[in-house]
């Protein structure tokens, strides 16, 4: 009975159905295969360029696969002290507060709205919901933030993007689960409100909470055009706008004589990617977190429910 | 179910005071002394929602005013729909903002989402687990990749520096101009969407298959269905009620395309080839000071596509899928 509920022997042995064809399969690994080469090779020469030594990048004419002579010449020109430096603490300044704050918010949010029956639970619930529907439009936010006073301040690239619908309705999904048996006996022995969230529900909920902490940390560290919008000083650029300056746009940020310690501007090759790669590195810490709750397919069955 | 328990949880307290059922006014009374904290949690999450998705609506009101910076939303005067006279007369700037959107909406729809399907097909039909998780592990990965990092990384690929010239210039094959050309932005751009995120597309694909029934390969296998015949009746069909969703979600964004990737490479091809409705609101007011008319822009957007979400779920309960929300 258990062989039969597998699907491995199903696609083999049963009557008339060949097993996928050699050919075929063949096809789908090539396919495959070429699609994780298109995602690594990148990778790999953006890690290598910004190894390799000037004269290994000239003589390429441009790039390189592999660095014949690798050094880290590049990496401590932008880690002096520099622009690079100080738009990567305005990164993790604005990542680590936002992170936080926004994940403080979700949760609270979610948990007040996981109570159907609660007190003007349904208007604030459709008062959430609402905004998945609409955007506010990029003139009108702009609007509210210089009126605000919020130009030029790092408030602006947190508060907008402080609270999002869907992951409150995510995380609100996820509180619902936890079984009402728990909450009522608490409630029974004496539990406040504030003592059922903090030693009941917030510690059955660590994945959730991590997933979309996780998730919110990568679109703060990512985010590029509300600083755009509302950051002009560029000493105040985060780490995005200023590899769009150097990389992107191939020109140099002339700020008060904190040019990239002494290297002649634009940025050499390797110093460019060597900017990439610094701004991959967050990523790349946690994504093997990330992962881990793919595999469970928590998001999914949280949006799901 | 969760309602019913909470709903005898206030009776029982409101009626737990007086002998007689309390009136409706004190049964809220004693709601709102109950949940008060609950109130007062939610407070800090309202508040930023008020403040920053719904505050913003009412500074559309500049759609209709002759809005001068210097004098203030309020005193501004108003000019009726005089801004609107883009959209209705045809603004040449605002027609190619409006076609290259559309055309670049289509071609995405087009050509951007039957990939993740088809990965997720040969993904879900690998023999082994753990050679399905690693090339899930790479392919996920460029999803988490900022807007600039993958143009960047376009750049060195496809510039005129890149790997892709370098190497036709080694080989004595000449240059190919890819990224400074205004005819291939909209193949470009379509690439840059799939390198990011098809890959990732495929986890909700992959969701949805995980969860049929094996004793249906089983069944069609003993009637006698092939292979593709299984592929049409039993996989397919699993994933169709997540595709409508996707759908819908897609034309309700039908106006949206690409905002961050466009203004990265706008310059290198022009306005022309690249201008799209959210670039032309971007350049227009906040650059140009044009800000009357691209806030009308934008509204008439806004309005768009939240009767397009309205549709498109209207057709989903049509054709009997659950769509969006429920009826």
């Amino acid at each position: 009975m258990t062989v039969l509920t597998s699907r491995k022997p199903v696609r083999r042995n049963v009557n008339g159905t060949p097993p996928p064809g050699l050919a075929m399969r063949g096809a789908k690994g090539l396919i495959l295969l070429i699609a994780c080469a298109l995602v690594v090779v990148p990778f790999l020469s953006v890690v290598s360029t910004s190894l390799a030594d000037q004269q290994q990048i000239t003589e390429a004419g441009g790039y390189v696969l592999w660095p014949e002579r690798p050094n880290l010449d590049a990496y401590r020109a932008i880690l002096a002290g520099g622009v690079v430096t100080r738009a990567l603490f305005v990164s993790v300044g604005v990542t680590l507060v936002g992170t936080l704050l926004s994940l403080a918010c979700t949760a609270l949010l979610a948990y007040a709205l996981s109570r159907p029956g609660s007190f003007a639970h349904k208007p604030l619930l459709m008062t959430v919901l609402f905004t998945l529907f609409f955007t506010p439009g990029i003139i009108p936010m702009y609007l509210l933030i210089r009126s605000l006073g919020l130009l030029d301040s790092y408030w602006s690239l947190i508060l907008p993007v402080l609270v999002n619908a869907f992951q409150v309705l995510i995380m609100r999904a996820f509180f619902m689960e936890i079984p009402r048996e728990l909450i009522d006996a608490a409630r029974i022995d004496g539990a406040g409100e504030l003592h059922i969230l903090t030693r009941i529900v917030l510690p059955l909920s660590k994945a959730v909470l991590a997933v979309i902490g996780l998730f919110q940390a990568v679109a703060f560290w990512n985010a590029f055009f509300n600083a755009v919008l509302y950051i002009n000083d560029t000493a105040k650029w985060p780490l995005q706008l200023v590899l769009r300056t150097y990389v992107v746009d191939n020109t140099s940020l002339g700020v008060d004589g904190t040019e990239i310690a002494g290297a002649t501007l634009p940025a050499s090759q390797s110093i460019q990617m060597a900017i990439l790669v610094v701004s991959l590195v967050p990523i790349a810490l946690v994504y093997p977190f990330l992962q881990r709750h793919f595999a469970k397919g928590l998001l999914i069955g949280a949006v799901k429910g | 179910m969760a309602a019913a328990v909470s709903d005898t949880r206030a009776t029982a307290q409101a009626g737990a005071g007086p002998a007689a059922a309390p009136k409706p006014r004190a049964r809220r009374r004693a709601r709102l002394r109950r949940d008060r904290l609950l109130l007062l949690l939610a407070a800090p999450g309202i508040a930023v929602v008020l403040l920053f998705h719904y505050l913003p609506l009412a500074g559309n009101v500049i759609a209709f005013k002759d809005y001068q910076p210097y004098i203030g939303i309020v005193d501004s005067p108003w000019v009726g729909f005089a801004n609107f006279s883009v959209i209705w007369n045809g603004d040449p700037e605002f027609l190619n903002a409006l076609t290259n959107t559309l055309v670049i909406s289509f071609v995405q729809v087009a050509f951007v989402f039957p990939i993740p399907i088809v990965l997720a097909l040969m993904l879900n039909s690998l023999l082994s687990e753990r050679l399905k998780r690693l090339v899930q592990s790479v392919l996920y990965l460029p999803h988490f990749m900022s807007w600039v990092v993958v143009v960047a990384i376009f750049q060195q690929m496809l510039g005129n520096a890149g790997l892709f010239n370098t190497f036709l210039r080694t080989h004595e094959l000449g240059d190919f101009n890819i990224l400074g050309n205004p005819d291939l932005f909209i193949p470009l751009i379509t690439a840059q969407v799939i390198w990011k995120d098809a890959g990732w597309g495929t986890i909700i694909f992959l969701a949805a298959l995980s969860r049929v029934d094996t004793e249906l390969y089983e069944a069609s296998a003993v009637d006698g269905a092939s292979r593709m015949r299984q592929l049409w009746h039993v996989t397919l069909p699993s994933i169709r009620g997540v595709v409508v969703l996707l759908l819908i979600l897609k034309l309700g964004d039908a106006l949206t395309v690409g905002f961050e990737q466009i203004i990265l490479q706008r310059d290198a091809v022009g306005a022309d080839a690249s201008e799209v409705l959210d670039t032309y609101v971007y350049y227009n007011g906040i650059i140009g000071g044009d800000w009357g008319v691209s806030a009308a822009v934008g509204l008439v957007k806004g309005l768009v596509g939240l009767i397009l979400v309205y549709l498109a779920n209207k057709f989903a309960h049509l054709l009997g899928e659950s769509g969006v929300y429920q009826k």
